[in-house]
């Protein structure tokens, strides 16, 4: 049956309705259409945001690029002075920084996953649960603070010399022992990541669906065993994609490592060697940059660590989604 | 030993290993809470919170400025990232266009990881470029920016569990589309909002690497929001690195300041959460 259009008064049952009404549905509509207009106002600002963070970065990194070309990503030689711009030293910071800190940081963090998850008594679970998200929210200059005057004096007058004496033939623990360096840069990380993959792994682990673990109980096995047989094949990805954003939030990071990892822009297979990442020569050099191929050279680090990161990240979510769906709780 | 002592010891040992695991985790906050709280304490006093830094060499001074300079940037950068999140949110959660929803989700978690002093270059490329100085303004544009996607996600999940039944009802009432939205939905997912937008607040109350080349911090009151200003991160950055033993008590009471303020609110935010999930149910 065709709707009655009930203005035109057809239809069987039309009732009749006081002028006024239509009157007023008349405004409505163009309440409706501000209020639209409103919405579609706010998300074109957002993608030009999005677009404008990605656009900024290329344009202002196009000198550098058609200056350096391909010699920008493979040279070591970082020298302001002469305007020779290499970011070797950069990326290999950050990618050893990150990768020690994903060390320390991926054990622990599927460990204590686990055990929020699998094993821990229920009164327990939400307490601790809670203190890792404190955890997450401690700002990264508070544990930069933390790393410069009670880490890495440690490290330097306890650990550095312990490894050297006894692990000291390995090329990884050679040289004096400063106390900042790669290797405190890396155990920050592994304490501002390991929150993350904590939390994000346990909500991946709590959507593995219960029957999973009756199945393995009903078969007889113990809590363990139901754990690495039937829970964690199944949350698998999901726990990957959890390391994975740890390691995006590691990339990124700055002012912890901008703190601790001596700014010096020099590969050395020491750890105990202060080193330099992608984002603390942004954070220390940005606002000395004197001339305009500087500044560029540096913006294309920025692109660099934009593009890594968005990579890394979209992966990670992806892999978090293929378990139960959208995972709550993955905000940074 | 027979198998079945085997897995036994087994099942013990690695809920053991988990157990220490996450003992290990939470381990760094008790030290950096320890530390805050011994070093920070003892340095503080009332003058901290009511003068504004002295010159090298004088000691005493506080951070009254950079305290000031924090929350004038928070409630710029929720200028920006308050009206662009929630109703981006709101869109999100409701619209029935085809593919812009989910591609703006998309590009709200995809800025979610884009590190904050990537950020911070585009804030300077904005606003310091073409005004040619740093300024309060560019801070607040990118800590709004990174406001932006916690508060459009968290909108948007909230919006989600609001009945359909409410919705209806309102409609059936004879309101317009826009009044049943702003009346009944977004009344009715107000607690859950204002969540995120606190979640959202702890989050940016703590950055710095954005406002290194956008705020810049400043030493003095800041004159008007053109002017570089002051933020408690910053300062807390600049005296951390600096070597001066007086300027590093500081440093330790301003983090201590920085973590109550970024811990009160990240506690207001997950009690209304518990209030929220008490309503839900």
């Amino acid at each position: 049956m065709p709707e009655a259009d009930p203005r035109r008064g057809g239809g069987a049952h039309a009732v009749s309705l006081p002028r006024t009404f239509f009157v007023a549905a008349g405004r409505n509509v163009w309440g409706d259409r501000l209020f639209q207009a409103c919405l579609y106002a706010m998300v074109a600002l957002f993608v030009a945001i999005v677009a404008g963070i990605v656009g900024a970065l290329v344009v202002e990194s196009l000198p550098a690029a058609r200056h350096f070309g391909l010699s920008f990503v493979v040279g070591q030689d970082w020298d302001p002075v002469k305007e020779s711009f290499g970011a070797l030293p950069f990326i290999y910071g950050t990618i050893v920084s990150s990768l020690l800190g994903m060390a320390v940081a991926v054990p622990l963090g599927i460990g204590a996953a686990i055990y929020l998850a699998e094993i821990a008594p229920f009164p327990v679970r939400s307490p601790v649960g809670f203190l890792i998200e404190l955890l997450a929210a401690v700002p990264s200059v508070v544990y930069g603070l933390w790393g410069i005057f009670v880490l890495a004096p440690f490290l330097r007058q306890w650990v550095q010399p312990a490894l050297g004496s006894t692990l000291g033939w390995l090329p990884l623990f050679k040289g004096p022992p400063y106390g900042v360096g790669m290797l405190a840069a890396g155990l920050i990380l592994s304490v501002m990541t390991v929150p993350f993959i904590a939390t994000v792994g346990r909500e991946v682990l709590l959507a593995v669906p219960n029957s999973q673990r009756e199945a393995a109980l009903a078969l007889g096995s113990t809590r363990w065993e139901t754990t690495w047989i039937a829970v964690l094949p199944y949350g698998r990805s999901g726990l990957i994609g959890a390391v994975l954003l740890g390691l995006g939030r590691a990339l990124g990071e700055t002012m912890a490592v901008t703190m601790v990892i001596g700014n010096r822009p020099e590969i050395s297979v020491s750890l105990f060697a202060p080193g330099y990442t992608m984002a603390s020569v942004l954070a220390n050099e940005f606002t000395e940059a004197t001339s305009d191929l500087y500044l560029s050279a540096l913006v294309q680090i920025g692109l660099l660590l934009l593009v890594v990161t968005v990579l890394v990240n979209a992966f990670a979510r992806l892999l978090v989604w293929t378990v139960g769906g959208a995972v709550k709780g993955i905000r940074e | 030993m027979s198998v079945a002592t085997r897995r036994f010891v087994l099942n013990r040992v690695m809920g053991f290993l988990c157990g220490t695991a996450a003992a290990l985790v939470i381990l760094p906050l008790i030290l950096v809470f320890a530390f805050l709280l011994y070093q920070g304490g003892s340095s503080i006093n009332l003058e901290f919170f009511t003068h504004t830094p002295r010159p090298v060499g004088e000691s005493g001074g506080g951070m009254a400025n950079a305290i000031v300079g924090t929350l004038i940037l928070i409630g710029l950068a929720c200028g920006l990232g308050l009206p662009v999140g929630i109703l981006g949110g709101l869109y999100v959660a409701d619209s029935q266009d085809s593919h812009l929803p989910s591609v703006v989700r998309f590009l709200a978690d995809v800025l979610n990881g884009v590190p904050s002093i990537v950020i911070g270059i585009f804030a300077y490329t904005l606003v310091v470029l073409p005004m040619k100085r740093f300024s309060a303004l560019a801070g607040g544009v990118a800590l709004g920016v990174i406001m932006i996607p916690i508060v459009l996600r968290t909108t948007e999940e909230i919006i989600r569990l609001v009945p359909a039944s409410l919705r209806e009802a309102g409609l059936a009432l004879g309101l317009p589309k826009w009044k049943v939205t702003v009346r009944i939905v977004l009344a009715s997912a107000r607690a859950g909002i204002t969540t995120g937008v606190m979640v959202a607040i702890a989050r940016i109350a703590g950055e710095t690497a954005p406002l290194l080349f956008t705020a810049f911090g400043n030493r003095f009151w800041h004159h008007g929001l053109d002017q570089p200003i002051a933020a408690l991160a910053l300062q807390i950055f600049a005296y951390a690195i600096s070597p001066f033993d007086d300027w590093h008590r500081q440093a330790w009471a301003g983090a201590l300041v920085l973590i109550s303020i970024v811990f009160l609110v990240s506690l207001a935010a997950r009690l209304a959460t518990r209030d929220l999930q008490r309503q839900m149910r």
